[in-house]
């Protein structure tokens, strides 16, 4: 019984993993792409990148799924068909909602770097990519590793909003129980988050106490 | 010939005219300081030399070559820009270290991200490095730094933040090194020693521009000051004649607020 019941929630909570992971590897590049779009000079690219934003941020992310997954099918391109398309479905509102509000963070830290910094590079003759990669990367990392570590810790829960279009992450593994009357797996799935979470936590501290090798 | 020309500079910012016909020329070798109320145009006159602000128009002419010429509006590569400025140094009032680098690592940064750019960077980076490293802990040692080298930023004096920039910019090797107020961030017992390596730099015969508001230093260091107010050089002379003999009135009446002894 509690090996059906592990290999399943198991097998449930890599799906959560797979997630969580492709979501980080999508939404960390991509929310730095759309940090600059908003903080573009060209005004057409940053209203478009600030709309964008607005509409992740300010809109629920289960209706974002609902209306990713579903939407392309009922207008007759049944996009999501091929296998694994739950998944990548549930990945690319994922990955789009969370590169909103990382692309916030990454901004926020970058216009907190004071201006005199990148002058001071240009005086020296670094080119703008030096500027960013050597100069500002290190501070802006720095700035923003504690709110994105809690948005980070947000996604691990929030993976579990998958659910609502029948990925078969750990809730939903845990649910395959309940309804054949069975509790207590359903609760166990807590577990898997508190254990994951427990971890990360002590991961950004950790990272946190390397960075902060000097004060600003 | 001249080391630097500057010939009827403008700047505007919006409707407000910041530079206003701006003529000056500095001789190899020579310190200039220049003085004037805040709001007077110092620091923009300075950016401008630095390519930080474009001037409407007016041309820079450094060792005779044509860097800049505010009328013509092409547009130059980065990379040209790059290559011009570098005729420049900047000192800024705030020092605008780089926070997560060390004394030694700020002072040697700027050199070798621009080694990259050597035909011969690949052969020989061990040596090129090697020499980027020994010409920094030079710079350190000279501003009086050399057993702090591996200080962040945050754990020196504003003083020894500002003998750090200096190093920095000096690492350049840069024709014309300018000073934008460098002690004014600084409390006032730490202004002497950042004084000090400026002046041993004047002995060097390094070709400076000095923003200043230290009346006695700009005196006995500049070769000749400039007053500047509202966007124009009300006055030019001889460093000790224009502190102690000005002959404008608004000259006067500036260094009335200052008694430099
Ligand atoms: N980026 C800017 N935008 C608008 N006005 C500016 C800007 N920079 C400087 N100014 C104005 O230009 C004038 C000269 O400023 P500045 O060159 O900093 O003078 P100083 O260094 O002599 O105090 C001031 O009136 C200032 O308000
Ligand atoms: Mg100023």
């Amino acid at each position: 019984m509690f090996g059906t019941v592990f290999a399943s929630l198991n097998e449930g909570f890599l799906v959560t993993l797979a997630l969580f992971g492709v979501t980080l590897l999508g939404a960390l590049p991509l929310g730095l792409v759309i940090s600059f779009g908003s903080m573009s000079k060209f005004t057409p690219l940053k209203g478009v990148c600030r709309v964008l934003v607005w509409i992740f941020r300010g809109s629920p992310l289960l209706l974002q799924l609902m209306i990713i997954f579903y939407v392309p099918g009922k207008l007759g391109h049944n996009i999501w068909g091929f296998q694994n398309g739950r998944f990548w479905a549930a990945a690319a509102a994922f990955i789009i909602n969370y590169a909103c509000y990382f692309s916030e963070i990454y901004r926020g830290g970058i216009e907190s770097i004071p201006r005199g910094q990148t002058e001071a590079g240009l005086v020296l003759g670094m080119t703008k990519g030096q500027i960013f990669f050597k100069v500002k990367l290190m501070q802006l990392v720095r700035r923003i590793v504690p709110p994105m570590s809690n948005e980070i810790i947000t996604l691990v829960k929030d993976t579990s909003l998958a659910n609502i279009i029948a990925l078969t992450e750990v809730i939903w593994a845990g649910d395959r129980f309940m309804k054949k009357g069975l509790v207590w797996p359903l609760f166990f799935t807590g577990v898997y988050y508190l254990a994951f979470n427990g971890v990360l936590t002590i991961f950004f501290g950790w990272v946190e106490k390397k960075l902060s090798y000097y004060r600003v | 010939m001249a080391m630097l020309e500057v010939s009827h500079l403008e700047k505007h910012f919006g409707e407000t005219e910041v530079l206003k016909d701006i003529n000056f020329s500095l001789e190899k070798g020579q310190s200039l300081a220049i003085i004037g109320s805040s709001g007077s145009g110092k620091t923009t006159l300075l950016r401008c030399l630095n390519f930080l602000e474009s001037p409407d128009s007016g041309t820079i002419h450094v060792d005779g070559q044509l860097l800049l010429d505010g009328g013509v509006k092409t547009k130059t590569s980065d990379r040209e820009v790059r290559k011009k400025r570098l005729r420049f140094g900047l000192v800024f009032q705030n020092f605008n270290l780089f926070p997560q680098y060390t004394a030694l690592e700020n002072v040697m940064l700027a050199s070798q991200l621009l080694a990259r750019e050597r035909p011969d960077y690949k052969q020989r980076k061990k040596e090129i490095f090697a020499e980027i490293r020994a010409n920094a802990e030079n710079l350190l040692a000279q501003v009086g730094l050399k057993d702090r080298m591996g200080n962040y930023p945050d754990q020196l004096s504003g003083g020894q933040q500002q003998r750090v920039a200096i190093a920095r910019a000096l690492a350049l090797k840069p024709d014309i090194l300018c000073f934008d107020e460098p002690t004014s961030a600084l409390d006032p017992e730490l202004t002497g020693e950042v004084l000090k390596v400026i002046r041993a730099l004047a002995e060097q015969h390094m070709t400076m521009i000095i923003v200043t508001h230290e009346m006695a230093f700009a005196r006995d260091v500049a070769d000749e000051i400039i007053f500047m107010d509202g966007g124009v050089i009300v006055e030019r002379g001889p460093a000790h004649q224009v502190i102690e003999h000005p002959r404008e009135e608004r000259t006067r009446h500036f260094l009335a607020h200052y008694s430099a002894s």
